[in-house]
């Protein structure tokens, strides 16, 4: 390979790996607001990303919504689910040890996939085109209309939740409570308010991650989540996990690592570079990228 | 001492009794074939979760690669008797050795990670595990390594899986074994009593590595094959599972966690659009009525029979 066809296979897998990347920043999103509030590696949170694709799915063949119109009826309706299931499977467990809450997570997963499969099938499902496929030739390299949308629809996405994180009473509740629960709620916060709306938040989000993935590959199937689920939180780990902008950048350099690997090396290796980047970066900065190392106090 | 070692007697006398029945009523035929590739299976869990018993339990490391280890195992097993055509009780010993090997290559460096962090990195090494295999075309890629002669029989699994338990409890009780549980109640106080942190960490998760391995070449040389998907995260989860159901940190709680999931899932096969279903549901539901497992740290014995009454000992206990 020269060094021409290099650079342009580079920058191809770059644009590849960028939409890619997006999705799973929305999907770790979630995982990192999550695990900053009550400090769970929440399992089921790749499965409530196969709940939005179906949701998605059901929006536009069953309603004939278009794009805008079924993402945002799907966000809802996750959001609704991941409300119920802090509610029911999480709420209860508060003040339980850590990894039983962790395997009530697990529980929660294969609820959520097998349920699904009960009710929708194993076999997969084609996901409809919501809008004209146009392929873009810039030079040598080829986008098309699928990636740019992801891309666009992520960053707005991702700017509206850092507004409401940022800007909103909501989202310094959020803030608050992250830091230190107990003292947020001396503070007259309603924890359990700020615990549901952040599953909320981030159910929303990998709705969204969802139907752009359906979108983007066609094909939707009830264990879809697994592996990008865990995948997602990789990227929320290396970003630093509670960190917001932090998960932006993990799933995006996730995405870039994972289509460098399969288009330099073989795909079958992508799954493997993603878990060795994650041991990489826990053994010489656990903290993550943009996280801050703590002190453990005795 | 002398009354321990009667203790041990005992119980491997009831061991030999509960053998011999299981044994007769297979050879009898009263116990059917599904019923006995399930008794096989239990003693295959029972192994893997006493092991992971004692990473998690015991040692506190909290660490979700089991099933890495397993196909390790497995596959060295595996490659010693069909590739080489050596015996299977060297198939054991080396699928025991490489599993360990493994496990204490990769435990030097993880262990210094602590809590979400490593239970995150051992998922993500023993996927990277599973993964190689999947690459590797020597031992069949992703369509398995086929033909492996089923060398396992209820005998063997069932001796080897009284040995671990057997090992694991005086391990516990040793002077290692002790400082491991210390490392567990506080790492940083173990570490300021002179208790060389490090060393027994990677001691604890080798040991539990190499009996992973031992049960892996258990399993492919009864089931006739090693396959890369029966080793994915999800197998990890499994064995998690028992683990904490029974209560973390209790031997008998491993045993029975082990017991009872494969015991559910065995009676809802007849139901397998049901099956998983049901079995999440009585995962979550015993989580929820029952966070510290079953049995909490606590050991089921007789005693716990005979105080009864106002010391329910496993609630107060964990945190």
């Amino acid at each position: 390979m020269d060094m021409g066809s290099f650079m342009q296979q580079f920058v191809q897998q770059l644009i590849n790996g960028i939409s890619l990347g997006s999705i799973y920043a929305l999907v770790a999103l979630g995982y990192t607001m999550i695990y900053g509030i009550i400090k769970l590696i929440n399992f089921a949170h790749g499965d409530i990303y196969m709940l939005g694709a179906y949701f998605g799915f059901i929006a536009t063949t069953m309603f004939g919504f278009s794009f805008i119109p079924a993402i945002l009826f799907s966000m809802a309706c996750a959001a609704l689910a991941g409300i119920i299931i802090e509610r029911v499977a999480y709420r209860p467990m508060r003040n339980a040890p850590r990894i039983a809450i962790l395997i009530t997570a697990i529980g929660v997963s294969f609820f959520l996939e097998y349920s699904m499969i009960l009710i929708a099938t194993p076999q997969p499902r084609t996901f409809p085109a919501v809008f004209e496929a146009t392929i873009y030739h810039f030079g040598p390299l080829v986008v098309n209309s699928q990636q740019i949308v992801i891309l666009i629809s992520a960053l707005i996405l991702m700017a509206v939740l850092t507004y409401i994180v940022q800007n909103t009473k909501a989202g310094k509740a959020m803030r608050a409570v992250s830091f230190d629960a107990d003292a947020a709620r001396l503070m007259g916060i309603n924890i359990d308010r700020v615990i549901s709306m952040t599953f909320a938040l981030g159910s929303a989000l990998a709705a969204a991650g969802g139907v752009l993935v359906g979108i983007y590959y066609n094909s939707i199937d009830p264990l879809m989540g697994m592996v990008p689920g865990i995948k997602a939180f990789v990227a929320a780990v290396l970003g630093g996990i509670g960190i917001i902008p932090g998960a932006m950048l993990g799933g995006i350099i996730l995405g870039v690592v994972e289509a460098m690997v399969s288009g330099f090396f073989s795909s079958t290796f992508r799954d493997a570079a993603a878990f060795a980047i994650l041991i990489l970066i826990l053994l010489y900065k656990p903290a993550g990228i943009l996280g801050k190392n703590v002190r453990e106090k005795v | 001492m002398n009354a321990l070692r009667k203790k041990d007697l005992l119980t491997l006398v009831a061991c030999a009794v509960l053998f011999a029945v299981m044994q007769g009523l297979m050879m009898a035929e009263i116990i059917g074939p599904f019923w006995e590739l399930n008794i096989v299976l239990i003693c295959i869990n029972i192994i893997l979760s006493v092991s992971l018993n004692l990473i998690n339990g015991y040692t506190g490391q909290f660490s979700i690669g089991h099933a890495g280890f397993l196909a390790v195992g497995a596959y060295t097993g595996a490659i010693v008797t069909v590739k080489l055509g050596f015996s299977y009780e060297l198939a054991l010993i080396a699928g025991t050795v490489a599993a360990g090997f493994l496990g204490f290559l990769i435990g030097l460096p993880t262990l210094r990670l602590n809590g979400d962090y490593l239970a995150i990195a051992t998922l993500g090494l023993g996927e990277i595990i599973r993964i190689c295999i999947l690459n590797i075309d020597y031992v069949g890629g992703a369509s398995g390594l086929m033909g492996i002669p089923r060398l396992t029989n209820f005998p063997w699994v069932f001796w080897i899986m009284i040995f671990i338990i057997f090992f694991i409890k005086n391990f516990k009780n040793s002077a290692p074994g002790r400082c491991c549980l210390a490392i567990r109640e506080n790492e940083i106080a173990a570490d300021t009593m002179g208790i060389d942190t490090t060393k027994y960490k990677v001691m604890a998760f080798t040991l539990g590595a190499a009996f992973a391995g031992t049960a892996g070449v258990l399993f492919s040389h009864y089931f006739y094959i090693a396959h890369p998907a029966s080793f994915t995260f999800m197998r990890s989860f499994d064995i998690l599972t028992m683990v904490v159901l029974g209560g973390l940190g209790s031997m008998t709680g491993a045993i029975t966690g082990a017991v009872l999931l494969t015991f559910i899932s065995a009676y809802l096969a007849e139901y397998p659009e049901w099956r998983m279903i049901i079995y999440s549901i009585t995962l979550i539901v015993l989580m929820l009525r029952r966070p510290q497992g079953l049995f909490g740290n606590k050991e089921l014995s007789l005693k716990m029979f005979h105080l009864g009454g106002g010391k329910d000992g496993s609630t107060a206990e964990s945190k």
